[in-house]
């Protein structure tokens, strides 16, 4: 990016605001405003109860399945959060992504059981009421499905980012430390992975370490302020925080103590890394160092030369994002953005950097350090590890939207 | 504040303890699980490629056609072994299952989609011995039981490296970097 445009803009914008008398180039003379309508007019009463929703006009803010191809059924299958319309760190509830592997259940309360068994002193069961007698946490996490980024590898199959990176949440997490239940039923010294178990008709389950089981796993039952929504997970779930989202059973009804892993298919034929000889990784649960920007993003229209605010997430399984660098000229130079506070651990962070778009073509792309070390790759870096062919997991390589000189953003993941 | 008032501070109790004990016993319609690496929890029962073919005819075709070979719903269920080396990969039980007793496991946790936790121990072993015989896995006369489903010799047994991440060596360049 040459200087120049950047100071002819700023000139332009100290102009406007100390109310200069130069008018902004193509900026037409405001004209007079009348007075609105709503200052006129009574508003809406408020009625006896209610639960609020968004205005009518913010009705294209929709969670949304793949548009990228068909399932020929919509009972395992997942809806997107739409991130682009997504300020700040936290995902309201009815836009969080789903991904069930046999739909939504509609479990009561008052009759829903959890029990840990297996190779513990005592086998335990509880009911709701008894799990939110127990003293409870609160935690910020990003929640992120394997599969984030399936349909878009080494060619651009999504329009927008929400097709792209929507299967991408930001929750407050709240309920029991796992750590509190185990120890209750008591754990057999050689009991090393868990067994977590849905109440849903694929009773889906995994296996996972007992190391991260007693560290910062949650048995959750509310997310941002209220209970958990039915599609994610009602009324009771594990959240393992930085993992694969599948591993985060929702509809928890069983939890079993083993000395070794399950081997389910869940955990050898889906949500395993294909290899170049022919191999597949597994238990490979951590999701790793990630950025996207978020706007300009593919679909959006900026609206000709000038400043642009440059703002996306980052996230990582592993820590705390440490930077997230911006691109501009498709990844030849790069610049630090600013990470706006608070910076968790696990937790989606959001990042902002400023741009005076000169009108040429540009290619827009984030790269995220985190508290590791570990910077997040491009695809070609992947490509020189792992195998991608069909469905492919775990994809955390960055992401570039090039805006061309009308100022189109369209993806072009694999092109630049 | 006084020490004998509403306010006072009370001695820490114990842990709270809400869980109610259970029996293994009672959990025995819940515990469905297989450690399917050695069939741990494989339950009593028996079922052959003969009955299986009906079994499946009834209850699977429908939506993964006939002969497991894909159907309205779901993809072939059949073929793809040694096909991991280049492009398509073909995952199939067949191709992709290290042991055999996933196949129990998983079409009795989560199949037929449409009415899932209902088919007999019998059933779900007969279901199992046929798309292991469709795979070429198992003769046409086997009978899957406890005993002989950890037995049978899957293809990808040996498929499955453990996590070795981070395994991309990106660096943080800032100018001039291609």
């Amino acid at each position: 990016m040459s200087s120049n445009p950047s100071r002819r803009n700023f000139i332009r914008r100290t102009a406007a605001l100390t109310g200069g008398a130069l008018a902004a180039a193509g900026s037409a003379r405001a004209a007079p405003l009348p007075i609105p309508q709503a200052n006129q007019e009574p508003g809406r009463v408020i009625d006896e109860t209610a639960y609020g929703m968004p205005s009518k006009f913010e009705a294209h803010v929709k969670r949304r399945r793949t548009d990228v191809f068909k399932n020929r059924q919509n009972l395992s299958d997942w809806s997107m959060t739409p991130l682009q319309h997504q300020p700040g760190i936290i995902t309201p509830n009815g836009l969080i992504f789903e991904r069930h592997h046999a739909g939504t259940p509609d479990i009561d309360p008052k009759t829903h059981r959890l029990v840990i068994h297996g190779m513990v002193k005592q086998p335990l069961e509880f009911a709701m009421d008894d799990l939110t007698r127990y003293p409870s946490v609160s935690r910020f996490y990003f929640h992120e499905c394997s599969g984030n980024g399936l349909t878009d590898w080494l060619k651009p199959a999504s329009t927008t980012v929400q097709q792209t990176h929507g299967l991408l949440s930001g929750v407050l997490w709240t309920g029991v430390p796992a750590s509190t239940l185990m120890e209750e039923a008591g754990i057999d010294p050689k009991g090393k992975w868990v067994l977590f178990e849905g109440a849903d008709a694929s009773a889906h389950a995994r296996s996972i370490p007992m190391e991260k089981v007693l560290d910062d796993t949650i048995i959750a039952y509310a997310m941002n302020g209220e209970a958990l929504r039915p599609e994610n997970g009602y009324p009771v779930r594990v959240v393992i925080p930085g993992w694969e989202g599948n591993v985060s059973v929702k509809w928890l009804r069983r939890i079993k103590v083993g000395d070794q892993p399950w081997h389910l298919r869940s955990e050898t034929a889906r949500y395993t890394d294909p290899m170049p000889d022919g191999k597949w990784r597994q238990f490979s649960m951590v999701m790793e160092c990630k950025s996207v920007i978020t706007a300009p993003s593919g679909g959006q229209k900026l609206k000709g030369p000038g400043f642009y605010e440059i703002t996306g997430l980052a996230w990582s399984g592993a820590g705390k994002v440490r930077a997230v660098d911006v691109s501009v000229d498709g990844g030849r130079n790069w610049r630090e953005a600013r990470l706006e506070e608070p910076v968790m651990d696990k937790c989606l962070t959001r990042f902002k950097a400023a741009w005076n778009w000169d009108g040429q073509p540009a290619v827009l792309m984030s790269r995220a350090v985190d508290s590791t070390g570990y910077v997040q790759p491009s695809v070609q870096d992947i490509t020189k590890k792992r195998a991608i062919v069909g469905f492919v997991q775990h994809h955390n390589a960055i992401q570039p939207w090039a805006v061309n000189a009308n100022g189109e953003v369209r993806n072009v993941i694999g092109q630049a | 504040m006084g020490s004998t008032g509403p306010h006072a501070i009370q001695p820490l109790p114990d842990k709270p303890r809400f869980g109610k004990p259970v029996s293994e016993a009672d959990l025995a319609a819940w515990n469905i699980d297989i450690r399917t690496s050695d069939g741990q929890g494989l339950p009593a029962g028996r079922g052959s490629v003969s009955q299986g073919r009906q079994v499946y005819a009834a209850k699977c075709a429908a939506c993964h056609g006939a002969d497991a070979k894909g159907g309205p719903v779901f993809g072939t269920m059949v073929g793809g072994i040694g096909s991991f080396k280049g492009a398509p990969r073909v995952l199939t039980p067949g191709s992709m299952y290290p042991y055999a007793p996933i196949l129990f496991d998983y079409i009795r946790r989560s199949m037929p989609m449409d009415r899932p936790q209902t088919m007999t121990n019998d059933e779900v072993y007969a279901v199992s011995a046929y798309l292991l015989n469709l795979n070429g896995l198992v003769p046409a006369d086997a009978v899957m039981d406890a005993q002989s489903m950890p037995k049978v010799q899957m293809p990808n047994r040996d498929g499955f490296l453990l996590d070795d991440r981070p395994d991309t060596q990106a660096v943080r360049c800032m100018t001039n970097c291609k």
